[in-house]
């Protein structure tokens, strides 16, 4: 591997080139789309927004078109009290969800990597094991628990715990329990990969340069775990932050989420570029942090110290 | 008062005996070696001192107190790890404080402390660095320095320089002699290293298969084994199988002649093995001795290995000074005294 750069062949480029390729036909171009839809306007056609490019326009035409786009839709999101509060309430949703995971998924994590060896692939198998049954199915289940009448209510009454049900369907922290119950082995896996890689020699070490079990936890398992916490949180956040499907089906009429504000303005109110702004925004508030996080990151480990 | 005092103890992890009745104490201020193949035990007599395994029976006791039941936080002992576990997501210096920290040590104390110990491992202006940059050797410093940090009266080392090439190991082996005799802790080096062991230990403790084999100096070890195990695992040797012979004194007859004893309170007729250092056979080229013939000469600088063939399919190995002397094929006669080597009686 002496001098230039060796000339890379043609199969060689084509595998390369394969998953830029697949990033530019499955993610860059229908974001392109969204975000033209974004800056049109509604109207009573199909599709339902003006203008439409054609190949028969011609240039002058296209550039006629051109100008006919604008901010409108961003600029009818911020004047409506709608999409701001359902930004704040599914970013909150999304961030006790994920919260509550990380505290539960953590002490999981933690027994199945300290659990011997051979154990750990069906503690695994486990953790996963609800992945077998429909996603939906097991969404539709929690109502059939949570509801005034369901069987968490019946039980608890039963027991004479309580003498009324508690209304927990259709609130908000039923859409965080189902948001908790199904993204929860996303947490994990992640959290488990990060401990189960620690060296027990440095737990040793921490123990017998004089550090209690409680400080061998705090100043050597959880920040050797970071990575795996950081992608644990990313794995569950960003999915339950545009989560459609649980707050549809658990949450209140008080639970305005912005993947069912998505979903009205899409198929309801057929107001696609107010749809496509609302989308475009909440990709840049999740993907802004993400990249400053990432940056920040790489500017630590480059530094000389 | 010993220092560091194990009595009688036993340990087994299922069906396999890692300690077997194991005896030793450690004075203040000696360098230990615990010496042996691996899976003799002696990891596990380390991990037990440090509180990370826990004696089936028996005791361990530390300057007169037991530590049975002292988790290893506890113990006023510190433990330089093989792999040396040094903590990833700290610098040298945090690595270095982190004994000091749990102490609650002032960050005054602190500073000056870690920079004395900088200084004993010549890494001064090294501290802000991450472990991931560091050589082998400088990981190998930090450990130590981490250990001693906390300022125990019994430091512990498992391998510590098993993962450093050799001419690093020996330079490395006089700055951890230095070290200790400078600060007078205790030192007790687990190793699979004879050399090591010899060139650094005041006293050995050879193990093999979960028992002490032997306690000693390294002349001591070196020049009166008490068992076959432990000349042949310490240092080179030739192991001749013969029997003794009573008539005129005492004899051993090998297969390749009969050599004189000078002492030997075996019977007459026992099965026995003769242990011959190397150097406790003198080469001629004429007079009186065992006649060989020279096989094969390594020169080794300060000396020259030989192999004489004494026999059919028998031969010994001779170190001597002056051995260029000597040429292949050449006929030669091998002296043996009568006070050299030890002799072993053999199981009938």
């Amino acid at each position: 591997m002496i001098g230039p750069r060796k000339k890379l062949s043609y199969g060689q480029r084509a595998v390369l080139a394969a998953p830029y390729l697949w990033i530019v036909v499955f993610f860059i171009a229908p974001m392109a789309l969204i975000a033209k839809i974004s800056l049109s306007h509604p109207a009573e056609t199909r599709p339902p927004y003006e203008p439409t490019f054609s190949i028969d326009d011609g240039l002058a035409g296209v550039l006629a078109k051109a100008r006919t786009l604008g901010f409108d839709a961003y600029r009818a999101l911020a004047d409506d009290r709608l999409y701001l509060d359902s930004y704040l309430t599914s970013l909150l949703i999304a961030g006790v969800s994920t919260a509550i995971m990380l505290m539960i998924a953590y002490p999981f994590a933690l027994t199945m990597a300290r659990a011997p060896r051979r154990l750990r692939s069906l503690l695994i198998g486990l953790a996963v094991a609800p992945f077998w049954t429909s996603f939906l199915i097991r969404v539709y289940a929690w109502i059939a628990l949570l509801k005034d009448e369901g069987l968490i209510n019946h039980a608890l009454m039963a027991l004479h715990i309580i003498d009324a049900p508690l209304s927990i369907y259709a609130t908000n922290g039923a859409v965080v329990i189902g948001i908790v119950y199904s993204y929860l082995p996303f947490m994990l896996l992640p959290l488990y990969s990060a401990l189960e890689r620690q060296d027990p020699a440095l737990r040793e070490a921490a123990a017998d340069l004089g550090a209690s079990p409680l400080q061998v936890f705090w100043r050597v398992t959880l920040p050797l775990s970071r990575p795996g916490v950081i992608a644990g949180c990313l794995l569950v956040f960003i999915p339950a932050v545009g989560e459609f499907v649980i707050p549809d089906l658990l949450g209140g009429s008080e639970t305005l989420m912005i993947g069912r504000t998505l979903w009205n303005d899409f198929f309801a109110n057929r107001d696609w570029p107010a749809a496509s702004a609302a989308a475009i925004i909440l990709l840049a508030l999740l993907i802004g942090p993400l990249l400053v996080a990432e940056r920040a990151r790489l500017r630590a480990e480059e530094e000389p110290s | 008062m010993p220092l560091l005092s194990v009595e009688h103890a036993s340990k087994r992890f299922g069906a396999v005996v890692a300690l077997d009745d194991v005896s030793l104490t450690v004075d203040s201020g000696e360098f230990f070696a615990l010496l042996g193949p691996s899976g003799c035990g002696k990891t596990t007599l380390m991990r037990l001192v440090a509180g990370f395994e826990t004696p089936d029976s028996g005791r361990v006791t530390l300057a007169g107190q037991d530590l049975a039941g002292a988790p290893p936080h506890r113990r006023p002992v510190n433990m330089m790890f093989q792999s040396y576990a040094l903590f990833p997501h700290l610098n040298v210096f945090d690595n270095i404080a982190f004994g000091l920290r749990r102490q609650g040590a002032s960050r005054v104390a602190i500073q000056s402390r870690v920079a004395e110990l900088l200084d004993i491992v010549q890494m001064q202006n090294l501290g802000a660095r991450r472990i991931e940059q560091l050589s082998g050797g400088q990981r190998q410093r930090v450990a130590l320095a981490r250990a001693l940090a906390p300022g125990p009266s019994l430091l512990l080392l498992d391998e510590p320089l098993a993962a450093l090439d050799r001419k690093l190991r020996e330079e490395t082996q006089f700055q951890l002699k230095d070290i200790q005799r400078r600060l007078k802790t205790s030192f007790v080096i687990v190793t699979h290293d004879q050399d090591e062991a010899l060139a650094l230990a005041d006293r050995i403790a050879v193990m093999r298969a979960g028992k002490i084999e032997q306690i000693g100096s390294p002349p001591e070890i070196y020049e009166r084994p008490a068992s076959r195990f432990v000349a042949g695992f310490v240092g080179a040797t030739n192991m001749i199988e013969g029997f003794v012979a009573r008539d005129d004194g005492g004899w051993f007859v090998a297969p390749f002649g009969r050599l004189k004893r000078a002492d030997c309170a075996l019977r007459d007729g026992a099965r026995a093995a003769l242990s011959l250092r190397p150097e406790q056979i003198v080469v001629a080229r004429d007079g009186e001795g065992v006649p060989g013939v020279v096989e094969d000469i390594a020169f080794r600088g300060e000396t020259t290995q030989l192999r004489i063939g004494v026999a059919a399919r028998q031969a010994l190995r001779v170190s001597c000074t002056n051995g260029s002397r000597f040429s292949l094929g050449e006929a030669v006669r091998l002296v043996i005294a009568p006070d050299a080597g030890v002799l072993f009686a053999e199981a009938e």
